[in-house]
């Protein structure tokens, strides 16, 4: 499992400084992808299974998401289209995907040849004993995310709508 | 190869969040800014992943699950905010919205 943590460091850390340099926000959010997975990949390989497809789940899914989808809504017209055409050339994937493969093959060796998966320290953390301590002793800060959660909903509702009277000036 | 310690992790979140905060600093267009807040917030559940992995003990990654929480609730608005900054000055570059009105 050490070598799973420490060529997947290596993905993450190629990933994010890519990330910070291209120019174009699509490939920008293709190397936030990878990044994304190899850190759930490093969240595995520390024993923490349930927080690495949480990882998977919510940020690299809906969080990837949500930022896919502003780029749709401020990129229109013609122009937009021709440059979506420039950026999407099959050899602006080659990077993502070789990263992403690697990935790959460091997960199949952790499922298949690495047994039963032996983090740093101890034993893993499972996703019962989470669930436990979140419920348990965490439960306040529960309801609290849970407010958190409603803010955000009603601030980006709010934000997000179109006002009527700025629009007709604009 | 040597086994992985609490520090390797560690600096190695330390790295991830030095790369988001040059991002943060360096960019000046407002998506890139905030894949560089999600960069941060990401090194710093890093952290408490380690750490909690380390004393073997959730703790760590419940903390983490609430950084989470917080990078969704904070991603929402920040992009509904993104939305509204480009129909009003139809850029994505922070700077023209550096002053204040009033």
């Amino acid at each position: 499992m050490t070598v799973v943590f420490w060529i997947s460091a290596a993905v993450t850390v190629i990933s994010t400084v890519m990330v910070i340099t291209r120019r174009n926000i699509v490939h920008a959010l293709l190397y936030l992808i990878v990044s994304l997975l190899a850190m759930a990949v490093i969240f595995f390989s520390l024993g923490a299974p349930f927080v690495a497809a949480l990882e998977v789940i919510v940020y690299a899914g809906a969080i990837m998401v949500l930022f896919i989808f502003v780029v749709m809504m401020l990129n229109l017209g013609e122009r937009a289209t021709q440059q979506e055409r420039q950026w999407l050339k099959p050899q602006m994937m080659i990077g993502p995907a070789i990263l992403a493969a690697i990935l790959m093959i460091e997960l199949g060796y952790a499922i298949f040849a690495g047994g039963s998966g032996n983090p740093i320290e101890g034993e893993p953390v499972g996703a019962k004993q989470v669930g436990k301590s979140l419920f348990g002793t965490y439960l306040l800060g529960v309801e609290l995310a849970s407010i958190l959660l409603l803010a955000g909903l009603v601030g980006a509702y709010h934000l997000g709508r179109r006002d009527r009277s700025e629009g007709e000036e604009s | 190869m040597a086994s992985v310690s609490m520090e390797h992790g560690l600096i190695l979140a330390g790295i991830l969040f030095a790369l988001g905060l040059i991002g943060v600093l360096v960019r000046r267009n407002i998506i890139f800014i905030l894949m560089s807040i999600e960069v941060m917030l990401n090194a710093s559940g890093l952290a408490f992943v380690v750490a909690g992995s380390k004393w073997g003990t959730a703790d760590g990654q419940v903390m983490f699950i609430f950084i989470l929480t917080m990078a969704a609730a904070e991603v929402a608005v920040g992009l509904a905010l993104v939305l509204q900054l480009y129909h009003r000055f139809k850029t994505l570059d922070v700077d023209a919205a550096s002053r204040m009105r009033g």
